[in-house]
């Protein structure tokens, strides 16, 4: 019954959205109302019927319904409710299930938040989105269909991954990361709708600029989610270890960012058009580019989806997508000539190329090293896999330099900066860098990178705080405001830029923590005999006792250390090895006790069966909590950056309505 | 825009989707041992009938070394009478067979061994070290062991008659 609703909804979805794409098209050629507003209707039906489709399989999921495949394959009697919920998104069909509905959600906003200002523009952004969606609808209807029935249905299911119910981050990670790869689409379709209609002076540009901060704020909570789940579900003590999938979605954050730095400069200079439509296509690009590595196996990595056969699918979909998007800009590009000149290097401008060219050679290089295996097997026949050392060669300088043009970029006036001016702005933060790096080389910092990275984090931080301070101070002078006041109001007044400058200050604490975690890091991996002790840093950790016992859908070994800092009890931390039925390996699930100063992070590594003596490892990582910190920074800043004005809420309004007394709209 | 501007594009664009394309006939987890023609680390087993095993022990004999488990179905069931079947066959003539289980439960283990009634001497990875030592991916993996004591070949995935005969013969 499921199967068959399911079935039957998402092959009308992809119908509809056909139809959508294709009266779109012809309502905006023909100049048809009718038409466009029957498009319209497509994407309000579309949604409707994504979001019953996604409520079917939930249905079926805690309904225990093992009649439908997925279920009986991501679903369990054993399973908690919570686990079964997000088991939508715990395997292919699932997840596509949800890209759709997240993307229904995003068209359906999309077309309805941008359907007054953006009149001409919307029928193509509406044909963008629903080819997309079409793209994923015949996914979801024919190769990876979610309801495919299973007959006979069996008396229990298989379960989820074991590593997707361990830990409740999973129940936000993927959504958001997701969020962010469907929220480019949004961007890419005004740009590709300025494209086809040839409207390219930049209103593309300011209708997609809180969409793209919409998008990369959630690709950022999704990333930095995703590393933190890393750390506290796989084990190993890191949060990044640039597998194939990490930086499948690190790359359209990295040109995305890109793309958020340079708008600006368009906007203010009206140059580097073709720049921006490029990278707009290429983010986008990316997006379906991170989901075809996760989803066709051409890559081994933790995050590959069983091996199906939607690759090739995947392939040439972004090989139409890279055809007619570059197709259409080269065609267009006698349009999109710079009406503005570099006029000086020590400028805004200049220092937004430079981030720009910085943020594109670090995901080349990214990109370069997730696709070297293959390219060395391709060409010398020889595998090799890139690590580490690889990326962190490459990029940790980028990084620096990035963090410090960071602390350059939102303070040096656009066109020309003078020499008073960059005195005046920058005096300050560069004698608090030298004292910052004088006192993490007296803390102990050792090492060119990670004193530059100190330095360079100080410096990108001082600019930030001075610049709050400064317009406080002055808005204070001017108004009479307490300090809070002055400060809120400044942030209200100016929401992009100071949101920017929040963002920018969460990068500074992301980067600290990175950095002190990665330079500080203490491990030692002993076995211990009941009683005794391993010392590590300050901390003092004595084996216990090991007790096991059997869940309904698992059996749990675990340890129990006392953590003592001298000789004065802490902690007591329970790290636990997990045996699932359907598993070939048992889960190792970490105890971390986390504070700011440092995290104390203990893995069991194996245990003697009668429960005499335990492998225990133990990690000693400092500041990381602050690369968590960092991210919630980041996600505030973006918000903050995007919250409406009541002005411009007004202002749309009264667009909305003269739009509405328009003569001749149906 | 200039001529060879626009063909930049195509110019990237195309080897990138080739190379995609490519990646669609190799299989990634076919990872190529680091350890052959070097060494095979040095380990000891206490078997599963109380006896023991240890490369130190063998030296001097071609040795066939297999990382299995009682949870690796299919491929562990499919080898299982294949290497008891090489190791009644060569036995006399030097070769050793040695199994080792990895992350599993004594009692399925011993289950696993009665079931294919393996002779050959076979003992539990207690700490996981001699699998962590070989770098062992996945099971089964089997590693060929020369007389000098240096690793002639490794095998991923289930081994075959065909196969086991072809490298224990290049080893004698």
């Amino acid at each position: 019954m499921i199967s068959t609703l399911g079935r039957f909804s998402l092959a009308l979805a992809f119908g509809l959205a056909l139809y959508g794409v294709v009266v779109s098209v012809l309502g905006a050629r023909r100049r048809r109302p009718s038409l466009v507003e029957s498009g319209r209707g497509a994407v309000y039906a579309v949604f409707g019927l994504a979001s019953f489709a996604v409520l079917l399989m939930e249905a079926a999921l805690v309904g225990r319904d093992f009649s439908v495949q997925y279920v009986a394959r991501n679903g369990s009697l054993g399973t908690p409710l919570f686990y079964t919920i997000i088991a939508l998104w715990g395997a292919l069909e699932g997840s596509i299930l949800l890209w759709i509905w997240i993307l229904a959600l995003m068209t359906l906003l999309a077309v309805v938040i941008e359907g007054g200002r953006s009149r001409e523009a919307i029928p193509y952004v509406t044909a963008v989105l629903l080819s997309i969606q079409v793209f994923f609808l015949f996914l979801a209807t024919f190769p990876a269909n979610p309801f495919t029935p299973l007959f006979p249905p069996p008396a229990d299911g298989r379960g989820p991954n074991p590593l997707l119910q361990n830990h409740p981050l999973m129940a936000i990670h993927p959504p958001c990361l997701y969020a962010g790869y469907v929220g480019w689409s949004v961007p890419y379709a005004f740009a590709m709708a300025a494209l086809i209609s040839g409207r390219l002076g930049e209103d593309w540009i300011r209708t997609v600029r809180r969409w793209s901060i919409v998008a990369w704020g959630f690709l950022t909570i999704g990333i930095i989610l995703g590393g933190w789940w890393s750390y506290a579900v796989l084990g190993w003590g890191g949060y990044w270890a640039w597998d194939p999938v990490e930086n499948a979605s690190f790359l359209p954050w990295l040109t995305g960012t890109a793309f958020l730095h340079t708008v600006m400069v368009q906007e203010r200079r009206k140059m580097l058009k073709v720049w921006n439509l490029a990278l707009i296509i290429t983010t986008f690009s990316l997006t379906i580019f991170g989901t075809f590595l996760t989803r066709s196996g051409i890559l081994s990595s933790v995050h590959a989806f069983s091996e199906s056969t939607i690759g090739p699918l995947f392939l040439a979909f972004i090989a139409l997508i890279l055809l007619v998007s570059f197709g259409l800009l080269v065609y267009r590009s006698d349009g999109l000539k710079a009406e503005g000149d570099l006029e000086s290097l020590v400028s805004r401008e200049s220092a937004f190329l430079m981030n720009n060219l910085l943020l594109l050679g670090f995901a080349f290089a990214v990109f370069l090293g997730t696709l070297f295996p293959l390219l060395s097997e391709a060409v010398r026949g020889v595998k090799v896999s890139v690590g580490e050392p690889f990326f962190n060669t490459v990029n940790v300088p980028i990084g620096l330099v990035l963090i410090f043009l960071m602390g350059v970029g939102p303070l040096i006036a656009w066109r020309r900066a003078s020499l008073e001016s960059l005195r005046r702005t920058f005096t300050i933060p560069l004698i608090l860098a030298f004292l910052g790096t004088g006192v993490s080389s007296f803390l102990g910092v050792r090492g060119l990178y990670p004193l530059l990275a100190f330095a360079a984090a100080v410096f990108a931080a001082t600019t930030v705080i001075q610049e709050f301070v400064r317009g406080a101070r002055t808005r204070r002078r001017i108004t009479g405001e307490g300090y809070l006041a002055a400060l809120s109001n400044l942030t209200r007044r100016g929401r992009r830029r100071y949101g920017g400058l929040i963002v920018h200050l969460g990068v500074v604490l992301v980067a600290i923590g990175i950095t002190a975690s990665t330079v500080f890091r203490q491990e030692k991996e002993v076995t211990l005999a009941r009683g005794e002790s391993l010392h590590l840093g300050r901390y003092q950790v004595r084996f216990d006792e090991l007790s096991a016992w059997q869940e309904p859908h698992r059996f749990v070994v675990q340890g129990t250390f006392t953590v003592l800092n001298s000789a004065r009890k802490v902690a007591e931390m329970r790290p636990s090895k997990r045996f699932y039925r359907s598993e070939q390996q048992p889960i190792g699930t970490v105890d971390v006790r986390s504070t700011p100063r440092e995290d104390l992070y203990l893995i069991l590594s194996s245990f003697a069966q009668d429960g005499s003596s335990a492998t225990l490892k133990m990690l000693i990582r400092p500041l990381v909590m602050w690369i968590w910190i960092g991210g919630a920074v980041m996600a505030l800043g973006a918000l903050v950056a995007i919250w409406p004005d009541r002005r411009r809420v007004l202002a749309a309004e009264a667009a909305k309505e003269r739009v509405a007394w328009q003569p001749g709209r149906s | 825009m200039a001529t060879w501007k626009k063909l930049i594009v195509p110019a990237i664009i195309l080897p990138v989707l080739l190379l995609l394309a490519y990646g669609f006939k190799t299989d990634p987890r076919q990872v190529p041992s680091p350890l052959v023609n070097r060494p095979a680390p040095p380990f000891s087993l206490r078997a599963f009938d109380g006896g023991s095993a240890s490369l130190e022990q063998l030296q001097g004999k071609p040795v066939v070394l297999n990382f299995w488990a009682s949870w690796c179905f299919p491929a562990c069931y499919e080898e299982a009478p294949a290497l008891e079947a090489a190791w009644q066959a060569y036995r006399d003539r030097g070769v050793m067979v040695i199994g080792v289980d990895i992350q599993d439960r004594d009692a399925d283990a011993r289950a696993f061994l009665e079931r294919f009634k393996l002779t050959f001497p076979n003992g539990p990875d207690l700490q996981g070290k001699v699998s962590i030592d070989y770098g062992v991916y996945g099971v089964p993996e089997t590693f060929f062991i020369r007389r000098d004591g240096t690793i002639h070949y490794k095998h991923v995935g289930a081994l075959t008659k065909q196969v086991l005969q072809s490298k224990i013969e290049e080893m004698l």
